[in-house]
């Protein structure tokens, strides 16, 4: 494949407006898109605006004495709250008179969680639309007609951008109108503004991950890694002194306070990123082919080493990069949070205030801060581990869509035998992710805080996740078995886990939402007992489940090209 | 002609498939002879692939009975694959392992790999074993799929338009690697769109229409089922040719002796003014009845008489021909009616 010259000559009959230019043809192709995503966006767009306005009413009805915010300040000011949410001013505003206490309450629980779901709504749209196209060779036939150069990715911009902006709109809409936010409109505008703001950073970060390598999926995992280094980032500077949190575009969005002191100026530096990394993916995509990345391809070996043809080592072979990225992130997440630990002890020194800050975790007793801490964060860990333990239990479903399961299952490999080693690969390569984040934690911790006991307490932690880990490639295992196309409905195990554990304190989930998730039944080490009981009933479940998965693939219809 | 008195290789029998509404077999016998090539022939769509694919276990009949070298390819998948090879029409390969390793894997998993056959084959198709799977060319992914069921020993060869994409070189290639497996006693499956290579390749073929089977056999006997074209000059009008039983689409031109080099004649029946000589008559007459048409036509005084028997493309054309029309015939009436389009 070469370079398409720029936008080949019009017709005579097109008009001035339809251009020569590299951009010929945007409007065409953003029509296409839409028609394309007109079910996606939709759907993403009303989910992400349903879940704030409820939250914000659910706030009113649960919290309308100024004791009862006093109170719930009081849990959420604590550090493993700020790790988790966003900056301490907000907490602050929580007593605030009228709809503002409110609206600092929103702003505090909602905007980090919305901004992790809205960078991803942009950067899946982004890639979609372009390193998708051409991957699958169609952005090829596209562009052979007239079709300038940046039309494709001004197009995948424009619907990106124009996604956050009605979302950002409808937002200040219904935070306006609804709740009990009402009638602040400079809040609710601020709100959706910052929102719409991280959104366009992230279409413009992904503009740029889409130029680097071939593969779509490179593409959104090094977008999405960006996301993620952006939340830990601000988790970082929210629990420190504020400083790491301006490094990330996340921690702009919280930082502009909406409700609290309402500052406009943090969207400079939002549109700065936006435009900077957009026109930084228009000046990389001048230097690579269509279908292309930016490095050449490398050659391989001539002929297979002898473990290729053994199943586990085939399917490790398929994902040693998800599995490599994951393990660096993780450990580095850990990390992150294990050097928080010594500002932990600083911040709140007093065993007083503890039994505040978490009454279920003081029931336990002779747990330190620190353990406290880190017994509550490392469920953001835990929910990174299920997002690679999805990734990689969805692999046979894309290996088979792809057509690539066919030749192999034609051969003298069973079923039975090329499932179970892509599903080993990701019980095993999510488990020891996990452990990879329990390690990085531990280190930290012990150097932050001293305590050498975090060395070993915080891996054993970690790994007490994973048979929550395992339940979770085992829904997916049998969604694949019995219902391959709704296999990507496992997603819902590692969303559903982030949205029980971020918001079901302060939203006062009923026991029974957090019972559904995997990782509700996980004891909080170190903070908590090691029981036993629960984990050995999670492995059963897990094995439960992938036995069923696997024997639901051994009596279907391969589904074939 | 090979035949062979063991059990066929593949026998299929009422073989029923649908994909929702749709019903992709509707009833499909096939029987493969041990050491034959057996080609299998038929539109897009007909059924080709996914009666491949019951064969090869990857999809489960929904009615019927179908034996691969003796056993059930539903139930005995595994221990069949080991003993048969497989190409696929599309093949996809993995894009960050090279063509190489995706040979060594699939003839490893099917059992084992012949070194020195494949490093050849590799060579006669001119393959690149180093570059990524991403990086080949459509034809290049064929070929990696072809040396991969060439390499290995494997007793039967299911391909499912395995050339589809490749260059005429490489085609030349396909045809004598796929006639040394034949002397090898290997029999193959090989379904394909490419005449020349059935009518080079095949011992027998059977052709599937709308899920069926339309007509199955040698070459020689399936020509001899459909009609043979005949053209021939005779000294007096072809009087009673159009009421014989099985002959087809009959042109007669009346011949002026002294113009007949020229070929000026007219239509017989248009009351044309010169001296009537002769006929000239082109006519389609099916197999069994052709000895009845040619008797008659040494009765009104044979000048010349040309005929040649279908063409493999004939015979498709034949079968296929009213496929927009098709709903309400059956195969054997579509059959006949399509050669008098």
């Amino acid at each position: 494949m070469t370079a398409v010259p720029a936008a080949p000559a019009p017709a005579p009959a097109r008009t001035a407006a339809a251009g020569t230019g590299a951009t010929t043809g945007t409007g065409t192709l953003l029509r296409f898109a839409l028609r394309r995503d007109r079910l996606r966006l939709p759907v993403w767009i009303a989910a992400l605006l349903l879940f704030t306005l409820a939250t914000a009413g659910k706030l009113e009805t649960l919290y309308p004495h100024l004791a009862d915010r006093a109170t719930i300040a009081g849990t959420m000011g604590s550090p493993a709250a700020l790790a988790m949410t966003g900056p301490r001013r907000y907490v602050e505003g929580y007593t605030a008179p009228g709809g503002s206490g409110f609206g600092a309450m929103l702003g505090h629980e909602t905007i980090g969680f919305a901004a992790v779901l809205i960078a991803l709504m942009s950067v899946l749209t982004v890639v979609r639309h372009t390193r998708d196209e051409e991957e699958t060779g169609r952005a090829e036939l596209l562009r052979s007609t007239v079709v300038g150069r940046h039309a494709p990715l001004t197009a995948a911009l424009l619907l990106a951008l124009a996604a956050v902006v009605v979302l950002g709109g409808l937002l200040a809409l219904g935070l306006g109108c609804y709740g009990p936010t009402r009638g602040d409109w400079h809040g609710a505008l601020l709100y959706g503004a910052v929102c719409a703001g991280v959104g366009a950073v992230f279409a413009g970060v992904a503009a740029v991950t889409v130029q680097l390598t071939e593969h779509a999926r490179s593409a959104s995992g090094a977008a999405l890694a960006v996301v993620g280094a952006a939340y830990v980032l601000r988790a970082a500077g929210d629990v420190g002194d504020g400083t790491l949190s301006w490094l990330s575009p996340i921690g702009w969005a919280q930082r502009s306070y909406p409700y609290v002191d309402g500052s406009w100026w943090p969207l400079l530096p939002t549109a700065a990123a936006a435009l900077l990394t957009a026109a930084a993916g228009y000046v990389l995509s001048t230097r690579r082919d269509v279908g292309a990345g930016l490095r050449p391809p490398r050659r391989g070996r001539p002929a297979a080493s002898r473990a290729l043809a053994s199943p586990p080592w085939f399917a490790l072979r398929l994902q040693r990069g998800l599995l490599a990225g994951f393990g660096c992130a993780l450990l580095l997440l850990g990390g992150m949070y294990g050097s928080l630990l010594g500002d932990v002890d600083d911040l709140l020194g007093a065993g007083a205030t503890r039994r505040a800050l978490d009454p279920a975790l003081a029931q336990a007793g002779g747990a330190s801060l620190a353990e406290s801490f880190a017994s509550i964060v490392m469920i953001v860990n835990a929910v990174v581990a299920a997002v690679c333990a999805v990734l990689a239990a969805l692999r046979p479903r894309a290996e088979e869509s792809a057509g690539r399961a066919e030749p192999l299952l034609a051969t003298g490999l069973s079923r039975t035998r090329w499932l179970s080693g892509q599903l080993a690969v990701a019980l095993l390569g999510s488990t020891l992710a996990m452990l990879l984040a329990g390690l990085g934690f531990g280190a930290a911790g012990a150097a932050s805080t001293g305590d050498r006991g975090l060395l070993l307490s915080l891996p054993g932690a970690a790994l007490a996740y994973a048979p929550g880990l395992w339940v979770t490639v085992g829904v997916a295992a049998v969604l694949y078995g019995w219902l391959p196309r709704a296999a990507p409905a496992a997603w819902l195990v590692p969303v559903y886990a982030f949205g029980v554990g971020y918001l079901g304190r302060v939203l006062r989930f009923p026991d029974w939402t957090e019972d559904l998730s995997p990782f509700g039944h996980v004891p909080q080490l170190p903070a908590q007992q090691l029981d036993l009981a629960p984990l050995a009933v999670l492995t059963a479940v897990a094995a439960a489940l992938l036995a069923a998965g696997v024997w639901g693939f051994r009596r279907r219809d391969l589904e074939t090209k | 002609m090979k035949t062979s008195t063991t059990d066929p290789a593949v026998s299929a029998r009422g073989l029923v498939k649908n994909f929702g509404r749709t019903r992709a077999l509707d009833g499909l016998d096939l029987e493969v002879r041990t050491g034959e090539v057996h080609g299998f022939l038929g539109p897009n769509g007909a059924g080709k692939s996914t009666a491949l694919r019951i064969l090869l276990g990857l999809l489960r009949a929904d009615a019927g009975s179908a034996r691969l070298l003796g056993h059930d390819p539903w139930h005995d998948a595994v221990p069949l694959h080991r003993r048969l090879a497989y190409v696929p029409g599309d093949v996809e390969l993995w894009p960050n392992l090279s063509g190489g390793e995706a040979i060594d894997l699939l003839a490893r998993l099917r059992g084992g790999i012949d070194r020195a056959r494949r490093d050849e084959l590799v060579e006669r198709f001119d393959l690149d074993p180093t570059k990524k799977g991403r990086t080949y060319s459509k034809g290049n992914r064929q070929k990696v799929a072809i040396v991969a069921a060439l390499a290995s020993d494997a007793e039967l060869l299911l391909l499912d338009e395995p050339t589809a994409g490749l260059d005429p070189l490489m085609e030349v290639v396909f045809q004598d690697v796929v006639l040394q497996a034949k002397a090898a006693g290997r029999t193959v499956l090989l379904s394909s769109h490419v005449l020349a290579q059935v009518e080079k390749l095949c011992d027998r073929v059977s052709i599937i229409r709308l899920g069926r089977i339309a007509q199955s056999g040698t070459l020689g006997e399936l020509r001899h089922l459909t009609r043979t074209t005949v053209e021939a000059e005779t000294e007096r009008p072809a009087a009673g040719l159009a009421e014989l039983p099985g002959v087809h689409g009959l042109r007669e031109e009346r011949v002026d002796e002294p113009a007949a080099s020229e070929g000026s004649g007219a239509e017989s029946g248009a009351g044309g003014g010169g001296q009537l000589t002769g006929s000239r008559v082109h006519f389609a007459v099916d197999g069994a009845h052709l000895d009845a048409a040619i008797r008659h036509l040494s009765g009104l005084g044979l000048r010349s008489l040309t005929s040649h028997p279908p063409t493999l493309e004939e015979l498709m054309l034949r079968h296929y021909g009213d496929e927009l029309a098709a709903n309400g015939h059956t195969s054997a009436a579509a059959a006949g009616e399509g050669a008098a389009r």
